[in-house]
């Protein structure tokens, strides 16, 4: 069984970001930039499935610039066995994706796909969700544990109010959550021997698809700011403050 | 045309998530009904009946409704969707698991945690764990959106809205539920408590998390929260994670004990009225948003709080 790993090329989870002062977006210039910390954990997760042998091949693919790339060779180097980079400088919504990743499945035929809950930056959570409605599949959103059996996963998702299990019939979609599993880091070698490995290059056009964006954005702007307050000398000034703000 | 909600429920009692989402929903100007999907939840549709300015309350009751797996509750709304040109759910785990699978399968681009309806076809929502806030027009001929429930207040009650049943596509079968681990509490939801006391990885385990947070949990009358570090150490469970990837909440009051204060945490209760940070480090970035800060241990900072409380 072939699995796929959809991967996004995001801010650093670590950077705060800066609004342009002329609301036109975020400002982009020398930020450092990164894979979707739930993409890793999707990558991790496949790779794990590939070592306990029961799947044959990892395949990362991301929809994006040519910097997507770089994302695309961070799944390599992590272990993941090919790379599929379908590029575009325009704004890709999520039912875009989702139509890209169809056309990219219609070829390469994946028992399962393992996508992140959510991209860190547009903070969407859909993708997952609507690759499996175009495709008639199975989903498993937010997954903290994942069981392969014959034909079929179990997986358990975090939901509010606690967790519960689910089975499904492959092919499939799951999309994880942060206790899924911790994502290994690529040593040197690794990322020396992931430069060699293939990565094939296609197009929304050759796949397609029309990702005109549903949605226009008007502006942007930074959120009303908070400043902070004031310290208080002990706990007993504390519950006096409160008390005073009528908050107790 | 009329706009479609889809009621947040456990079959038994409806979720105050629903109310919120009521009244994003009123917003955009149509008459609003209301969907209750479950097994035996005809008692949640008679709650939501109640709601004010609800025109109708559609319940679907069906065995293949029982634990709301996303493929039949996606597939009832397509088949209802005809007659809405909005249809809205909360933000909750169950509405984003379920509401992007009908988004596709209506071939429209989902409108992802709205804060503020702007005008029908219009609205904010944050982006960056909240350190932006995009303004975005939807141009599908249908909107799918799910609804931010911290920024927006519950509607009341007072309605009295007929109660309709409807019928329920035959599923597909790809997929069965096999079991739940919920946590009972007798403490209040942390999704719409009006104080939370939320603890992080300065606990250090499971067994002091308990013993320092829950006492002033207690006397606070509080909800319990954690940071992703106490959650992902299993110092708490799972859902009591607030942040840009768990749960965005607001409440009156918010007491962080041991939190940094990371990026991620704030998305999740930076829109709280007061914010309180006991933290050892004065320089922790938690200060930086804390209506009142107290540096000290948090081991002997709790117990004061507890008994100055007390009084
Ligand atoms: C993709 C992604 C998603 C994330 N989502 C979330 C999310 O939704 N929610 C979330 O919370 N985090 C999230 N994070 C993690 C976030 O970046 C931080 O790592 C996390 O919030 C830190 O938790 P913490 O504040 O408990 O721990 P730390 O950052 O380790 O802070 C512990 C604090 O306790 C203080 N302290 C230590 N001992 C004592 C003592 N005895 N008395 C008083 N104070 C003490 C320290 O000074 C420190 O400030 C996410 C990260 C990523 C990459």
């Amino acid at each position: 069984m072939k699995i796929l790993v959809p991967v996004k090329r995001v801010v650093d989870a670590n950077v705060k970001i800066r609004v342009k002062p002329d609301g036109t977006g975020i400002d982009f210039a020398n930020v450092k930039m990164a894979m979707n910390p739930f993409d890793e954990i999707s990558v991790e997760e496949a790779l794990r499935i590939k070592e306990a042998g029961l799947a044959t091949e990892v395949v990362v693919v991301s929809i994006g610039p040519d910097k997507a790339a770089e994302t695309l060779r961070t799944g390599l180097a992590m272990g993941a066995d090919r790379g599929i980079l379908v590029k575009t400088d325009a704004r890709i919504e999520p039912l875009a994706v989702a139509k890209l990743l169809k056309a990219v499945i219609a070829a390469e035929e994946p028992g399962l796909v393992i996508l992140g809950k959510q991209a860190i930056d547009d903070d969407s959570n859909q993708t997952g969700q609507m690759l499996a409605a175009l495709l008639g599949w199975p989903q498993a959103t937010f997954a903290s544990k994942i069981v392969l059996t014959d034909g079929g996963a179990t997986v358990s998702r975090e939901i509010d109010g606690g967790s519960e299990t689910i089975a499904l019939k492959l092919p499939a979609i799951v999309t994880t959550d942060l206790r899924l599993n911790e994502p290994r880091y690529a040593s040197l070698p690794n990322i020396m021997k992931a430069k060699k490995k293939p990565l094939d290059e296609t197009t929304p056009e050759a796949l397609g698809v029309d990702v005109t964006p549903r949605l226009t954005v008007l502006g942007t702007v930074e959120p009303a700011g908070r400043t902070g307050g004031i310290k208080v000398a002990s706990a007993a000034e504390l519950v006096a403050k409160l008390k005073e703000a009528g908050a107790i | 045309m009329t706009t479609l909600i889809i009621a947040e429920h456990d079959d038994h009692s409806l979720n105050e998530a629903t109310a919120k989402t009521l009244t994003a929903a009123k917003a955009l100007g149509a008459p609003v009904d209301i969907l209750v999907a479950g097994l035996h939840c005809r008692a949640v549709a008679e709650q939501a009946a109640q709601l004010d300015g609800v025109a109708k309350v559609l319940l679907a009751d069906d065995e293949e409704l029982a634990h709301r797996r996303a493929e039949p509750v996606a597939a009832l709304i397509v088949s209802l969707a005809d007659g809405y040109d909005a249809i809205v759910a909360p933000a909750t785990a169950s509405g984003k698991n379920v509401l992007p699978r009908v988004a596709a399968l209506l071939d429209v681009m989902q409108v992802s945690e709205i804060t503020k309806v702007i005008s029908p076809t219009v609205f904010e929502r944050p982006i960056y764990a909240g350190n932006a806030i995009e303004t975005v027009e939807s141009h599908d001929p249908k909107r799918v959106i799910t609804v931010r429930i911290a920024a927006f207040p519950a509607t009341g009650t007072g309605g009295n809205a007929p109660i309709e049943t409807v019928g329920v596509p035959t599923d597909t079968g790809l997929s069965s539920w096999i079991s739940a681990d919920l946590s009972t509490s007798d403490r209040p939801e942390l999704a719409g408590a009006r104080i939370v006391v939320s603890g992080g990885r300065a606990l250090g385990s499971a067994e002091k998390f308990n013993e320092v947070i829950a006492p002033l949990a207690d006397q606070l009358k509080a909800a319990i929260g954690a940071s992703r570090a106490a959650v992902d150490a299993g110092y708490a469970g799972n859902d009591l994670q607030v942040g840009q990837t768990g749960k965005v909440i607001a409440p009156d009051l918010y007491v962080a004990v041991g939190i940094s204060g990371a990026i991620q945490h704030l998305a999740g209760m930076k829109d709280s009225k007061i914010i309180v940070a006991i933290n050892k480090d004065p320089d922790a970035p938690i200060f930086q948003v804390a209506d009142y800060g107290l540096v000290d241990d948090l081991f002997s900072a709790v117990p004061a709080f507890i008994a100055a409380l007390k009084g």
